[in-house]
């Protein structure tokens, strides 16, 4: 086993690389909620950060307060949030549908703002603990890998590749697209479009609250943790194409290593990467790597 | 659109003169750095409602204007020593050059892809003023020197400031309807309006929104030189995405597509900001129930609900 590789320790590599692809994990996660939204609703949900960190404060509100566990948070979480989503869709959100969009932005930043300034109202903006559910990790002779970490990396891949199998590749996803193409056909054929639209919504913030419990052993559970993601995952959007599933995914995790090893060779460019990424990007292909030229 | 279209010339005059006394005796009714404050963010949602109202692509980012501005004017004046107007044109000038480069890349892009765009250029800009040694990181450059204005007025005095301050923003507005009601302004409606169509005649549309996110971004280079020589310290807020929000909120809260519609919109958020100052969480759930409600029930705004009334009024024909 080397001991260094391009001057740096093999340990601090390797150790970033896996900080790397947790971030791209998560960066994938939300920028296909994103996606989803943007692909059927022509909506950029900015209110996608503060329902992150809503599943999160979900996870630690069920375990604090009703002794549920991390594996059911995993599962009610999302639930709880997409459904605050999909109440949000059907009381404010479709009234917008036939404006311009930024109109639908800035309603679900007004969104973002109640929610991050309730929750800083009452938890301040230090942070909360959760416990890590699964302690313990791999040592192998090049660095610890913590179970937990390497499960995140697992889960969100098995989530994303999921997804896009549903979207891709079954009935319902075919409808989905077809619903984005041609609302006015679908309709005829007898589907519920209306209804399509709102479980959509309810799907891509079902993700970020998923984000969110994932989300929450590792940082800790702050109302201020979706403001500081939400604008990098704009930027990995940006760069994967907008409302393009697979290039969310490719772009999430791409850019999660990208960034971890900018930390190991040029730390001080760390913060900003995935913008100077960004800023090639549109220099060079304007509708991102996957993006059509709509 | 305008006002101008539905208020005649003699009400036009009166408005003007009604509001050129208000700015004279404002400093004596309200505490003078609070109407300063008001000018400036009034001068940012101006020259942001130019981006957004007039052109038609709603910027996400112009704090990093307001913000770069306000830290090459603080930089200059404390560690070069420059004079305020040098060091306010500075700011200005640095503004403008961020500006024609982020527009360069941003504005190849429309729509809700061009307000994404914005906003991370504008985190990018943060993340450089967050790390550089010259902006003091989380401290800000503090104890910004006023100076004399062309060695002649003094502006540690409150009441000069003022009035420079005002002159200073009547004349930026002055500046911004040169620009809606010039030929170069009208192509701008047109792109915004029918963006083939401007093509289809010839317009280089590209130019067009280059130019005018410049000179956008040029306007809230002044507000944000203007806002240190007030408040004589540059800090994060300044290239923060909030600051971005907010100037987008006095856009929509007074009208975004009317002249004045920045101005009223600033006098309610500042207000807000102010009567709310020590209680930072109720602000941002306040600022957002009023995004929301803004949009879901008077997208027209303040002023152009007025607008809207004043020419229904107009129609109705007379008893």
């Amino acid at each position: 086993m080397p001991e260094t590789l391009f001057g740096v320790p093999f340990a601090a590599f390797v150790g970033q690389l896996l900080v790397g692809l947790i971030n791209g994990g998560f960066y994938a996660l939300m920028s296909l909620g994103l996606a989803i939204i943007f692909g059927m609703l022509h909506v950029v949900n900015f209110a996608h950060g503060a329902q992150y960190m809503l599943g999160a404060f979900v996870a630690w509100g069920l375990l604090e307060y009703a002794g549920i566990n991390y594996w059911w948070s995993l599962l009610l979480a999302p639930l709880i949030v997409g459904a605050v989503g999909i109440f949000l869709e059907r009381t404010m959100l479709r009234r917008l549908y036939h404006l311009d969009h930024v109109y639908a932005l800035l309603l679900t930043y007004g969104f973002a703002l109640i929610l991050e300034g309730s929750f800083r109202f009452k938890f301040g903006a230090t942070g909360q603990p959760y416990a890590n559910p699964i302690s313990g990790g791999l040592d192998t002779d090049f660095a610890f890998l913590p179970w937990y970490r390497l499960w995140v990396i697992a889960a969100s891949l098995t989530v994303c590749l999921l997804t896009w199998f549903t979207i891709e590749r079954t009935k319902l996803g075919s409808y989905l697209r077809a619903a984005t193409e041609n609302p006015q056909l679908v309709r005829t054929f007898g589907i519920n479009v209306p209804r399509m639209l709102m479980l959509t919504y309810g799907l891509g913030v079902g993700l970020a609250g998923f984000s969110g419990v994932m989300a929450a052993p590792i940082y800790q559970v702050s109302p201020l943790m979706g403001s500081n993601l939400i604008i990098v995952v704009f930027a990995v959007v940006v760069i994967g194409g907008m409302g393009s599933i697979v290039g969310s995914i490719v772009a999430g995790f791409g850019l999660g290593v990208i960034e971890g090893l900018t930390k190991v060779f040029f730390p001080e460019f760390a913060g900003i990467v995935v913008f100077l990424a960004m800023l090639i990007t549109l220099a060079v292909r304007p509708n991102g790597l996957f993006g059509s030229t709509a | 659109m305008t006002h101008h279209a539905l208020i005649s010339s003699r009400q036009t005059v009166v408005l003007l003169a009604l509001g050129a006394c208000a700015l004279l005796a404002a400093p004596w009714l309200a505490y003078p750095a609070f109407m300063m404050k008001l000018l400036c963010f009034a001068l940012l949602a101006g020259s942001l409602n130019l981006m957004v109202g007039y052109v038609g692509l709603l910027s996400f980012g112009h704090a990093m204007f307001f913000g770069s501005a306000a830290y090459a004017t603080a930089h200059a004046m404390t560690t070069w020593n420059w004079g305020p107007a040098l060091g306010v044109g500075f700011g200005v000038a640095i503004a403008a050059l961020l500006g024609a480069s982020t527009g360069l890349l941003a504005i190849r892009r429309a729509g809700i892809a061009f307000s994404m765009i914005t906003l991370a250029c504008a985190q990018l800009v943060y993340f450089v003023a967050l790390r550089s040694p010259f902006t003091g990181g989380e401290d800000g450059i503090q104890n910004v020197p006023r100076g004399d204005l062309f060695g002649l007025l003094d502006l540690s005095d409150d009441m000069t400031l003022y009035y420079v301050i005002a002159t200073a923003v009547v004349a930026a507005f002055w500046f911004i309807w040169r620009i809606v009601h010039s030929p170069f302004g009208q192509v701008l409606v047109a792109i915004r309006d029918n963006e083939p169509r401007a093509i289809s005649l010839g317009y280089r549309v590209n130019r067009y929104k280059l130019l005018a996110f410049t000179l956008s971004a040029a306007l809230a280079g002044l507000a944000g030189g203007l806002k240190v020589l007030v408040f004589q310290i540059a800090t994060l807020t300044d290239v923060s995405w909030t600051t971005s929000g907010e100037a987008l909120l006095m856009g929509i809260v007074g009208g975004l597509q009317t002249m004045l519609g920045p101005v009223v919109g600033a006098i309610v958020v500042v207000t807000m900001q102010n009567s709310l100052s020590a209680f930072a969480e109720s602000l941002l759930i306040l600022q957002g129930v009023v995004f929301v409600l803004v949009v879901l029930l008077f997208r027209r705004g303040i002023v152009g609900e007025i607008n809207a009334l004043v020419a229904r009024r107009r129609q109705r024909p007379a008893p």
